[in-house]
């Protein structure tokens, strides 16, 4: 293979352009930060900007890779940070009612409880979608604006605050040298992975994303495999909620999760899955949610007041949202696109163009 | 489609069913009940007094206004989640141009009014043109209000200007020794020109003739593209207007007025009875939502026991009652 068909390769890939913007997003930060790729190991642990970006992203990542199997199936759940703070708010409760919060039963009891809370979650905006037929985004709604409030019924509307070592392994601490974070985020990784593309469940997620109607004729149950998806990114959601809840060792029924579901749309789209569903890609949406996170610190470490971040976010949704619409492609590039040979580099079209181009059917 | 339609349809319980006022009957009816089980359990303190009423308008006009603009965007079909962050951004952007430019509230008044509805000009533009779904782009103006407010100034910012003290504090009296707000009088006023046009002229006959379906509407030639436009900038419009109420209404600008107030506005307008497909709902029925939803808080209030949240709860009880309700409709309507 010649190196101007590796290359042609390589960019024809759909995770050439997410990959590429993360690498230069990370280079960015050299200049401001000394050594941003040095990882030290202190105490046992592994410490270092590239270390911190893991630890801090996972609950976003969790949550992404929920969202990007209920956007597949053709809807959306907005639900999520709702259901982060139910989560962080329930286990939060249970532990501080606990004589000894150290205890590992507690806090197993805790965990258990607050996913059972999330799956409970997930179900009731699956049977919304998938049994009564509500839009995706006012089924996941109703959800939004309830959930704050059960949340904040959980903890009485105060922060609840919580001294357990046991409880701040799962969000803040150590295994093996590396944040237990990022175990089960891999577990959670691997999990999805292995479920969607090494059986059918993914083609049939696919499938009923793509046309769910047709699916259902073909044979599919599509109304499970919807019902699966939302509590699936409801289960995601619990974990995410235990996470942030534990990192900061409190729960916060207003705050905690606020905006996370934006920010988990934002990396699916990022990673290149379409929101009109029928594709996805959990690969990306990792990339993804690791853009995201590193974007949050870059801004941070570079100065750039943090006020401007939201307005910077909204820029990249829409800038990538453009590029995935075929319309804004046939009037922007297409006079150009078809003088062009198909797979030449395109100088100055912006750094998503190719790699969105695939994603559409 | 106009309100009167649906007169001739006369008896029968299938008829009745399929009437679409029915559902803005049904929250009228919700409002009274709910409004007499106040007056009969807060009777001692003073629920039935015209003040109490009143306050509903007063407290709850910048979600009036937002809410009527919310409403053309979901009778064609759409959604707008900007609608918080364009109140905070307008409340942020008024404060900041008169407490710290020391220009005038008459002049920020309509450069306000103008950027929202500029704004909202912008993300119609980019849902038809480029036809990008309307969630999505109007999530991307949600971010960048709201990081807008945040460039302007991440403190609060309070108003000390006399114009806007004057204006936030004049009462507008009724018969009866209640009065009224000039905020409230102005949602009132928007309320009245929206039901005018959306019944009585052209532009609202398009707009629930794309609510409908807009394959159609563009066959039979009617301007698609133009309305749909103007359907977010007048959202853009009521938005900014709406900002300018709440600023009125609490005399400062926050980077975190009226966070999550577009879930409001579409709740009010779900449960005032507009269909969220579209082409159906009156702009009278998202009074109603706004009433109930406002009753719900003052009821917590006088309840006095019962804490903040019950009212976030509430709120999306009743959204799924009202989503149910819509379903078990247009199922009828389809067979």
């Amino acid at each position: 293979m010649s190196l101007t068909s590796l290359w042609r390769a390589a960019t024809q890939h759909r995770l050439f352009w997410p990959v590429t913007a993360l690498v230069a997003l990370l280079v960015i930060n050299v200049p401001f930060t000394p050594g941003f790729f040095e990882i030290h190991l202190k105490n046992g642990h592994l410490y270092g900007s590239l270390v911190s970006i893991v630890l801090f992203g996972s609950p976003l990542i969790l949550v992404a890779i929920g969202m990007t199997l209920v956007i597949a199936t053709g809807g959306i759940d907005l639900s999520v940070g709702a259901v982060v703070a139910i989560s962080g708010a329930l286990a939060c409760l249970v532990v501080s009612k606990q004589g000894n919060e150290d205890a590992v039963g507690g806090v197993l009891l805790a965990f258990a409880l607050a996913l059972a809370a999330a799956l409970v979650c997930g179900v009731w905006n699956g049977l919304l979608v998938a049994r009564l037929g509500i839009q995706p985004i006012i089924a996941t709604l109703i959800l939004m604006v309830a959930g704050r409030g059960i949340a904040q019924l959980i903890t009485s509307g105060q922060i609840i605050t919580v001294n357990s070592g046991a409880y701040s392994l799962i969000g803040g601490g150590y295994w093996l040298a590396l944040p237990f974070s990022l175990f089960v985020v891999a577990l959670v990784v691997v999990l999805s992975m292995a479920l969607t593309r090494r059986t059918a469940l993914g083609l049939l997620v696919e499938a009923v994303g793509g046309n769910a109607e047709a699916s259902r004729l073909v044979g599919i149950r599509s109304r499970r495999i919807k019902i699966m998806a939302y509590v699936f990114c409801g289960l995601c959601a619990g974990i995410a909620g235990l996470m942030i809840s534990s990192n900061v060792s409190a729960a916060d029924g207003n705050n905690a999760g606020l905006w996370i579901e934006l920010d988990a749309i934002l990396a699916v789209v990022i990673g290149g899955t379409s929101l009109t569903g029928g594709r996805f890609h959990l690969g990306g949406t990792i990339i993804g949610a690791l853009i995201i996170q590193t974007l949050t610190t870059t801004i941070y470490t570079i100065g750039v007041p943090t006020q401007t971040n939201l307005v910077f976010k909204a820029v990249v949704v829409i800038v990538v949202c453009l590029m995935q619409s075929p319309a804004f492609r046939a009037k922007v590039f297409g006079a150009r696109a078809q003088r062009r040979g198909p797979a030449r580099k395109t100088p100055g079209v912006p750094a998503d163009a190719p790699q969105q181009m695939e994603v559409s059917p | 489609m106009s309100v009167l339609d649906g007169i001739r349809t006369g008896g029968g319980r299938v008829r009745l069913l399929q009437d679409r006022r029915l559902p803005v009957l049904v929250t009228a009816g919700l409002f009274l009940v709910m409004f007499g089980f106040g007056a009969f359990r807060y009777q001692s303190y003073g629920f039935l007094d015209g003040q109490v009423f009143m306050n509903l308008f007063i407290d709850n006009g910048y979600l009036l206004a937002a809410a009527v603009g919310a409403t053309f965007v979901i009778l064609t079909g759409g959604i707008d989640l900007s609608v918080g962050s364009v109140i905070g951004f307008t409340t942020m952007l008024t404060a900041w141009l008169v407490e710290k430019q020391g220009l005038p509230f008459l002049l920020v008044a309509p450069i306000a009014l103008g950027v929202g509805a500029f704004g909202g000009y912008l993300m119609g533009y980019v849902i038809h043109h480029f036809e990008i779904e309307p969630f999505i782009v109007t999530l991307a103006g949600l971010f960048f209000f709201r990081g807008l407010c945040l460039v302007i100034s991440k403190e609060s910012i309070s108003i000390t200007d006399p114009t806007v003290n004057r204006l936030a504090q004049t009462h507008v009296p009724l018969p009866g020794g209640s009065f009224l707000s000039i905020a409230a009088v102005v949602s009132l006023a928007v309320l009245a020109l929206a039901y005018y046009v959306l019944h009585y002229t052209r532009f609202g006959r398009r707009v629930y003739a794309i609510g409908g379906n807009e394959q159609s509407a563009l066959l039979m030639g009617l301007p698609v593209a133009g309305t749909k436009i103007a359907v977010y900038t007048v959202s853009g419009f009521c938005s900014a207007l709406s900002g300018l109420l709440f600023t009125l209404y609490i005399q400062s600008g926050d980077p975190l007025h009226a966070v999550g107030l577009e879930l409001d506005a579409i709740a009010a307008v779900v449960v005032g009875g507009t269909l969220l497909t579209g082409g159906s709902g009156y702009v009278i029925g998202t009074l109603f939502g706004v009433l109930v939803l406002g009753l719900i808080k003052t009821l917590i209030q006088f309840e006095g026991t019962l804490s903040s949240w019950w009212t976030k709860i509430a709120t999306g009880v009743l959204l799924f009652a009202f989503i149910l309700i819509q379903r078990t409709m247009t199922a009828r309507r389809r067979t």
